[in-house]
């Protein structure tokens, strides 16, 4: 009896023990991951605290992503881009990585179309958001889910 | 290291918008990985990228760990006049690569 109390004795039970809870310190030590509040943070601290209105942002994911290591993202903002009436920046947070900003673009009316393609890396299944600024200080949101069967940051 | 791959129409009409697309090579590494024995692997990232059409900046980004390893972007700009775009990715450290493709505007 009380066998894995004692430190000098190698029981299996003693070693089992040991490697569980090795594995339990190790899923702590991984970085916290974003939630909810740290998108309305990330987006409060680029935007400020102006209102945002669901709409006039459509955002693409596909919806099965085999690798969370690069997600083909589309992202089209509604907008004629005249110089009177043009997206100025356009954001894209997620719920569950490691940090919530992905990336961050920068546009005027020389952009000509509102309309972004890119690879990102995703760690986990979760709804990205994006926020779309106009020239008039808008703000618009657009959301895409995506189901991600290999994530990225949690296979180390 | 840091091939680039563009692709920018040769020739637009005046006001056409054309689809710019830009890949570079580049690692990404998010800093949130670790290698075999268990050590974080430093960060080393992209964080800007910037498209400059006849010297004025028409599209630019800013870059977090979540963009994927060799980066590549899809855009639009309006095609205004016969001139170069420069396409310029600067690192965390403010390393920078750039490249350039002409565009004749008819």
């Amino acid at each position: 009896m009380n066998d894995r109390f004692e430190p000098m004795k190698l029981t299996r039970r003693s070693v089992l023990l040991t490697a569980a809870s090795a594995s339990a310190f190790g899923w702590l030590a991984r970085p916290a991951l974003a939630d909810p509040e740290d998108v309305t943070a990330a987006r409060t601290a680029l935007f400020g605290d102006a209102p945002v209105t669901e709409g006039r942002v459509e955002v693409s994911l596909p919806p099965i992503s085999e690798n969370g290591f690069s997600v083909p993202i589309e992202i089209d903002v509604e907008s004629p881009m005249t110089p009177d009436d043009h997206v100025t920046r356009i954001a894209v947070f997620s719920p569950r990585n490691p940090l919530a900003d992905i990336a961050h673009f920068q546009l005027g009316p020389r952009a000509g179309r509102a309309r972004i393609e890119t690879r990102i890396r995703l760690g986990g299944t979760q709804k990205v958001t994006v926020v779309a600024e106009m020239n008039d200080g808008s703000l618009w949101s657009g959301h895409a889910e995506t189901v991600v069967t290999l994530a990225a940051c949690v296979v180390l | 290291m840091a091939a680039i791959r563009l692709s920018v129409p040769d020739t637009a009409t005046a006001g056409e918008v054309i689809e710019i697309k830009a890949l570079i090579q580049h690692p990404m590494e998010s800093g949130f990985r670790r290698d075999s024995r268990g050590e974080a692997v430093a960060r080393d990232i992209i964080t800007r990228f910037e498209c400059l059409y006849a010297g004025e900046t028409v599209f630019a980004g800013d870059f977090f760990p979540a963009v994927s390893a060799n980066p590549f972007l899809t855009f639009h700009t309006r095609a205004t006049e016969t001139g170069t775009l420069v396409f310029r990715w600067t690192d965390q450290d403010g390393q920078s690569w750039e490249d350039a493709a002409e565009i004749l505007v008819e």
